[in-house]
């Protein structure tokens, strides 16, 4: 089995590669890259004439929602929205019914991801027993099954303990912990972020101090016990800096951002009419807080692009503001979002926002994917890097509905996912 | 009395309201106020219109208001409450909605306790809503009653001193007015315990200050809000006599007031906690008259909805 992808650009962060490279896939990993690939004879050919082709991007934080919320999403739809949407690899956050906090669940989920076959699913196992922070799960089994990562995601680790003790024990595996920062007391009751709009709009307001006060803590204890610390959906400006301090210090400190709060404000909850697909955990917040994150993306503070891909059924969104749940969807628009409003105004270069979606995640996690170094497994991303495209939350193949970016108008979009040298989707309007 | 200029179906928020709007509403209100005075309070203006009160909070007083505004136009009303936030046990909101349409209102009164909720009905039937009060954000008919208030005793809006005291955090009152006012041509300010300050609130085009004595000082117009104790979870402040002893309005503290004060009050009062009897009482105050007005602007409201209504259908 041989796959040749030519004609296009191909950019590999990981490789500092970036021109018209041919690429080469036999059994289902990277064999060449060069300007000219070798034995080729009974390949197949994949065109990609003024396509953009990369390695297959990794999304290192969703919610797949199996087992305990099959009517959200399935390991099978979002992999399906993973793979349509030029994901290869997704991490998945614990927070399922049963919790990802043992060896069964988690071969459970990657079973199901393997039967799907749709992308390759890395498994984020629970810091605490049931997500409960109250005693450290069996990390050295669930990282034997294939987690990459532990996290209480949705449930901060709150105890300091707790916290310095995971990022003692996670050492032995030498695999990061994840943190949702934030200060449960500070943001308590808070559904949208604290702020000119919170007030407008009469809405409790949960402050970007809850978030900062909890990254502040962990950059401290990530500096007495050496631990890999990454701070997931990062949001404000003052958990910026920390993390760009404790990485001049030479701390292993990293952390993602999601589009969302890249690319909107806590005015849209206002502008929206209280559209409850502005609601999400951290909140949108300040622009000065997005402007950050901006500056955060270029000048290499901040690691990896994540969706927080978090589907919720259409009636449970359809509800008054203050009770909706937490969380929107974004598989199936990050690409297309970063492209138009990252890429096309230069905020940052295609390149660095290929490394945002491969080479930093894999790096973050440790994955073997994210790279087309020969040898690497055959994960490609094909995509036009200016054909328009309008989100349309109706075609979606995850089964939730919930985006914030319903009718943008974009340019830029994906066209094909190879997955171990094996052509999925040709993805159609 | 023309309906004339009116062409909004609801009514959920000052924020959204031009100044014509508002005039209109106001000098429809004025024309109202008559009706009440006369022996047979009664007019058959939205005769064989249906006008439905959801009051998923406790509310006495605006409750009674809208109803009595619905009765003296001869409407038809039909009265649903509930302390929590559904109809029925279980029942989404949006389900509501629908149920509620199905009965073919023509208008529906709102009071919840969650911001947004009448915006989402709105968008979602028919029939023209009217918000009676969502959570913290606004309460429009209050902002305009309190508007004709003083306007019985100031000529004009525009250039008045306006001093709002207290939980400004928690009060729909204060940001309907906020807007109100701010379109009208009013300088606002703002007073209230560090902790029930809303953030960034300077945003919206008024002053913060910090004492009592400071918005006092220079205000014609002093609103007292009502210190909600039900919602201090957040530990906003100690006690009462603590609330009281900053904040409270008392007649010791008005001795520095402006001449021709007025004292205004959305009600319902805690005496002794913002506000000491002497003052409610008092010759400043024009909490009576608030109440009296809140008749006349809400069957203002009742009547050019109804009239945007009809000529939708
Ligand atoms: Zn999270």
């Amino acid at each position: 089995m041989k796959l040749v992808v030519r004609g296009g650009r191909v950019v590999d962060p990981s490789q500092d590669l970036d021109g018209f490279l041919e690429i080469l896939i036999e059994d289902g990993c990277i064999a060449q890259v060069d300007e000219k690939v070798k034995g080729i004879r009974g390949a197949e050919i994949y065109e990609a004439h003024g396509m953009v082709v990369c390695p297959g991007l990794i999304d290192m934080h969703v919610h797949l929602r199996e087992p305990g919320q099959e009517y959200k999403e399935t390991v099978r739809t979002g992999t399906l929205a993973a793979a349509a949407a030029g994901f290869t690899s997704v991490a998945c956050m614990p927070n399922t019914a049963p919790v990802i906090d043992n060896r069964s669940v988690t071969e459970h989920v990657m079973k199901e991801a393997r039967v799907a076959g749709f992308a390759r699913v890395f498994p984020i196992g629970a810091v605490s027993k049931g997500q409960k922070g109250e005693e450290l799960a069996e990390i050295g089994e669930m990282v034997s099954a294939g987690v990459v990562a532990i996290s209480d995601d949705g449930f901060p680790v709150s105890n300091a303990e707790l916290m310095r003790r995971a990022l003692l024990y996670s050492q032995h595996y030498d695999i990061p912990l994840i943190q949702h920062a934030q200060d449960l007391d500070l943001s308590a009751g808070g559904v949208m972020n604290e702020g000119e709009w919170s007030t407008r709009l009469g809405l409790p307001g949960a402050p970007g101090s809850a978030e900062d006060v909890m990254v502040a803590r962990d950059v401290l204890l990530a500096e007495d016990t050496g631990g890999r610390y990454h701070v997931a959906h990062l949001s404000t400006a003052r958990s910026l800096d920390m993390v760009r301090r404790a990485k001049a210090q030479g701390l292993s400190v990293t952390c993602e951002v999601t589009p969302h709060h890249l690319l909107l404000t806590d005015e849209a909850v206002s502008k929206s009419g209280f559209s409850t697909n502005t609601k999400m955990n951290p909140p949108l917040r300040s622009e000065s807080d997005r402007e950050a994150l901006l500056n955060g993306l270029a000048d290499g503070t901040v690691d990896a692009i994540a969706s927080d891909h978090a589907p919720h059924h259409t009636d449970e969104k359809d509800v008054e503001f203050s009770v909706a749940p937490f969380g929107v969807i974004g598989l199936e628009t990050n690409l297309s979002l970063c492209l138009d409003r990252l890429v096309r105004p230069g905020i940052i270069s295609l390149s660095r926002l290929v490394e945002l979606f491969t080479a930093g995640p894999a790096r973050v996690l440790s994955l073997p994917v994210g790279t087309l170094e020969p040898g690497s497994p055959g994960d490609l991303t094909i995509f036009h890097p200016n054909r328009p495209v309008t989100i349309r939350a109706k075609r979606f193949r995850s089964k939730a509905r919930n985006t914030p970016f319903e009718g943008w108008r974009l340019r830029g979009r994906p066209v094909a996912t190879i997955l171990g040298g094996t052509l999925l989707n040709r993805p159609k309007n | 009395m023309t309906q004339e200029g009116w062409t909004r179906k609801d009514l959920i928020g000052i924020e959204d309201l031009s100044v014509p709007e508002i005039q209109l509403i106001l000098d429809t209100a004025e024309s109202f106020k008559e009706v009440s005075e006369r022996p047979i309070k009664k007019v058959p203006t939205l005769r064989g219109k249906t006008v439905m009160n959801l009051f998923f909070e406790p509310s006495t007083r605006t409750r009674s208001s809208f109803e009595i505004a619905e009765k003296r136009l001869s409407a038809d009303s039909l009265n649903f409450s509930s302390s929590t936030s559904s109809l029925s046990k279980g029942e989404s909101l949006v389900d509501t909605a629908l149920n509620l349409q199905a009965m073919a209102p023509d208008l529906i009164v709102i009071r919840h306790g969650h911001p947004g909720v009448p915006h989402m009905l709105a968008e979602r039937i028919p029939a023209g809503v009217i918000n009676a009060g969502d959570g913290a954000h606004e309460h429009p008919t209050q902002a305009l009653l309190d508007a004709m208030t003083i306007l019985q005793h100031k000529s004009q809006l525009e250039g008045l001193n306006v001093s709002i005291v207290g939980d400004i955090e928690h009060s729909r009152v204060v940001r309907s007015n906020i807007h109100l006012l701010n379109k009208m041509g009013a300088e606002v300010t703002l007073a209230g315990p560090r902790t029930m300050m809303p953030v960034e609130v300077e945003k919206l085009g008024v002053k913060a200050v910090y004492t009592l004595d400071e918005a006092i000082k220079g205000a014609d117009v002093i609103m007292i809000l009502r210190v909600q104790l039900e919602r201090q979870s957040r530990m906003a402040f100690p006690s009462t006599r603590e609330y009281f002893n900053l904040f409270g309005l008392t007649r010791e503290r008005l001795k520095r007031a402006k001449r021709g004060v007025i004292i205004m009050h959305p009600g319902p009062m805690n005496r002794g906690v913002e506000i000491a009897s002497d003052v409610a009482d008092g010759p400043y105050s024009v909490i009576l008259e608030q109440v009296a007005n809140g008749v006349a602007v809400r069957m203002a409201v009742l009547y050019l909805l109804a009239g945007a209504f009809q000529e939708a259908a």
